[in-house]
């Protein structure tokens, strides 16, 4: 829609192509339709072939600059702009323009009568009128096969309209001609394919299991590959949008930049920094594992840095998901008041798995969020087959991965069977799976998760337990057990018991620095003693050192005097005369 | 217009008192080709015979107006378009079967 170009190619040797401006129908058709050549658009009552005429005119006179002539053969003007406009066209303003020229040809069989030979030459020139009014590039012919029903001599009217569509090619008009297609086996109830070589495309309206689908198929395209495969579309406020099946090449780019998951212990498991941006991630689990929180958390990172998050929620309403997360901790409403967030709730079962994926495309391609959240794709089984919602799956994933858009999906697994071989179906489209799970241990319920697969990232092995708290979801240490991860109450009993251990450790070195006191203290009142003890026998020996030397120089007086009294020489006792005493002790 | 080649050929006369019926008759046609002659010629004869006196045909070539196969809703051409006596009747073809001519006009032969 964005895109402004003429209606031909650069490249002259290609067949020039008029682009529709149909989404996705270019796509499939490598451009357009052959510019300046017939078109034929085959399909039952209200398979859309009016309106898809119509588009092809109002995209052709407003994206493409080349104008339009809408030739009615069975509704009147006023009744198609009316429909016109329940697509958003406004034919009006683009006739006023003169971007656009409507024709009614009404013919009433009743007031009709032949006689002899005629042509359609009253119709070649109306066209040519018309064409010329507006400066006409393109034309549509809806249902010129009408006129059969109304003109006598069908000979005449099948070489006439034959002529028509060369003198359609000769003018250089790129033309659509609508045809009813009645019967399986024909394209055409006149078989005025015959004439129309060019291009053959063929829209069905089908029901299956009370749920309608809309398809579109291009038969035939001379001259230029294109798509083979039937492509669901839809016809919407805004046109019809066709998409086609698979896309055309694996060739999206990589980024090699992350994205927070919003849980910081769940970044720690996934290398520290979460998920790759632009990768598509699965969270599977029973129910009531707490899926919707874990994507809630990752949405509610992204809106707090300013990216845009599309949530997808096909079980609940955007408002009982918000109340619901606010119990967690995550207000989502302020990101939605913001413009950030924007939810789209609806059950599948209202329009089919194709109308699904298609609501999804537009609502991805006009909001251009960075994430999306899909909650959960196991609905979608709900409506249609395995295949089919592994095929949609796939489209979508490939749409999201050219847009480099991280997704989450969200898919609930039986409680009964293997948790991971019932989404072997598509966990192979995606890059990081996470599997939460309820495990079941001691008459208790806990939850916990694990990576189970992340491509391209070295991510943690470990089986963790989460719990749900009034601040959102906190990732718990690991404990192990003999019989692995313990959960709620058994790795309470866990904690407690380590803690236990831990007490009664510090109990024994309290007690241990205890005795060692006790021992210094016994130790040091030893010491008192000892020291009391060695004073007391100092005390005694010092006294009897004294009293002995008093004991000494009263004899060397008494010596002295006894010398003296014998008159003898007194010099050696009074030298030394306490030595010898001294030396006896 | 530059040149109008449109053939507005009146040939009015007053009607009977007894016949208040006027026929007014319009012949589309796309150039001179021998089937628009044809068809003319065929339409002349036939008013001639039947409707003397009390008709008028006005032939219309597309070429020049060609916004007028709008009005009477033209695809085919020639087209006679009967206007009056209504309610209108469409004959297409060059008018070469009479007796199927006389039917899509409604007009009784006169004897």
């Amino acid at each position: 829609m964005t895109q402004k170009q003429r209606a031909t190619q650069p490249s002259s040797k290609t067949l020039p192509k008029a682009p529709t401006g149909i989404q996705g129908l270019d796509e499939i058709t490598g451009g357009g339709l052959p510019a300046g050549r017939p078109t034929l658009v085959s399909g039952g009552a209200g398979s859309g072939k009016t309106l898809f005429g119509v588009e092809f005119l109002v995209r052709g006179a407003t994206e493409y600059d080349e104008p339009g002539v809408f030739m009615s053969f069975e509704e009147t003007i006023p009744d198609l702009t009316q429909n016109a406009a329940s697509l958003g066209f406004d034919l009006d303003r683009l006739v006023a323009e003169k971007r656009l020229f409507l024709d009614h040809v009404h013919i009433s069989r009743s007031e009709i009568a032949e006689s002899g030979e005629y042509d359609l030459d009253g119709l070649f020139i109306r066209i040519a009128d018309a064409v010329q009014r507006v400066g006409a590039r393109r034309i549509v012919l809806d249902t010129i096969e009408a006129l059969f029903g109304e003109m006598p001599n069908p000979g005449i009217l099948r070489a006439e309209i034959r002529r028509l569509f060369d003198w359609l090619k000769q003018k250089g008009l790129t033309t659509v001609i609508t045809a009813e297609r009645d019967r399986p086996d024909k394209l055409t109830r006149h078989g005025i394919e015959e004439f129309v070589s060019d291009c053959v495309i063929v829209l069905d309206h089908r029901i299956r299991e009370e749920i309608s689908t809309r398809r579109l198929r291009v038969v035939k395209y001379r001259g230029s590959t294109h798509g083979t495969n039937e492509y669901p579309f839809l016809i919407d406020e805004h046109g019809i949008s066709v998409l086609p099946i698979s896309s055309l090449g694996l060739d999206h780019a990589a980024s090699a930049a992350r994205v927070s998951t919003g849980i910081d212990r769940l970044d720690g498991m996934m290398g520290a920094k979460g998920f790759y941006r632009g990768s598509s991630i699965l969270l599977s689990g029973t129910s009531g594992t707490g899926k919707t929180s874990v994507a809630a958390h990752f949405v509610d990172a992204a809106c707090r840095r300013g990216e845009r998050c599309l949530y997808f929620a096909f079980e609940e309403s955007p408002r009982q998901v918000i109340r619901n997360m606010r119990s967690i901790g995550i207000d989502l409403e302020p990101w939605v008041r913001k413009g950030l967030l924007q939810f789209h709730a609806a059950r599948p079962t209202y329009g089919g798995i194709e109308e699904v994926l298609l609501v999804t495309h537009k609502h991805i391609s006009s909001f251009q969020p960075s994430i999306v959240v899909v909650d959960p794709i196991t609905n979608l089984l709900m409506v249609s087959t395995l295949n089919e919602v592994r095929s949609m799956l796939t489209r979508l994933v490939d749409f999201l991965k050219t847009q480099g858009i991280t997704a989450i999906f969200t898919s609930l697994t039986a409680a009964s069977g293997s948790l991971e071989a019932s989404e072997a179906d598509v966990s192979s489209l995606m890059d990081t799976w996470l599997l939460l799970k309820a495990i079941e241990v001691g008459g208790e319920r806990n939850r916990a998760l694990y990576v189970l697969k992340s491509r391209g990232m070295e991510h943690s092995n470990q089986i963790r337990e989460f719990v749900l708290t009034n601040d959102g979801l906190r990732l718990l240490d690991v404990y192990l057990g003999p019989e692995g991860v313990l959960t709620g109450s058994a790795r309470v009993s866990q904690e407690g018991r380590e803690k236990a251990v831990v007490t009664f450790r510090r109990q024994e070195q309290e007690t241990r620095r205890r005795e060692l006191e006790r021992k210094r203290q016994i130790f040091e009142a030893r010491m008192v003693m000892l020291r009391a003890e060695f004073e007391v026998e100092e005390e005694t020996i010092k006294q009897t050192i004294s009293e002995s030397e008093l004991l000494g120089e009263e004899m060397l007086q008494d010596r002295g005097q006894m010398v003296r009294s014998r008159e003898a020489d007194t010099s050696a006792y009074k030298k030394d005369g306490g030595a010898p005493a001294a030396r006896k002790r | 217009m530059p040149k109008t080649k449109t053939k507005t050929r009146a040939r009015t006369r007053k009607p009977r008192p007894g016949k208040p019926e006027f026929w007014n008759l319009r012949l589309y046609v796309a150039g001179q080709t021998p089937k628009s002659i044809r068809a003319f010629a065929n339409l002349e004869v036939l008013c001639e015979r039947h409707l003397k006196g009390r008709y008028r045909i006005e032939v219309i070539d597309l070429l020049e107006h060609p916004e007028m196969a709008r009005g009477d809703q033209i695809v085919a051409v020639p087209t006679l378009v009967r206007d009056l006596p209504g309610p209108v009747r469409k004959i297409i073809g060059d008018l070469s079967n009479t007796e199927r001519t006389l039917i899509g006009l409604a007009l009784q032969p006169v004897v």
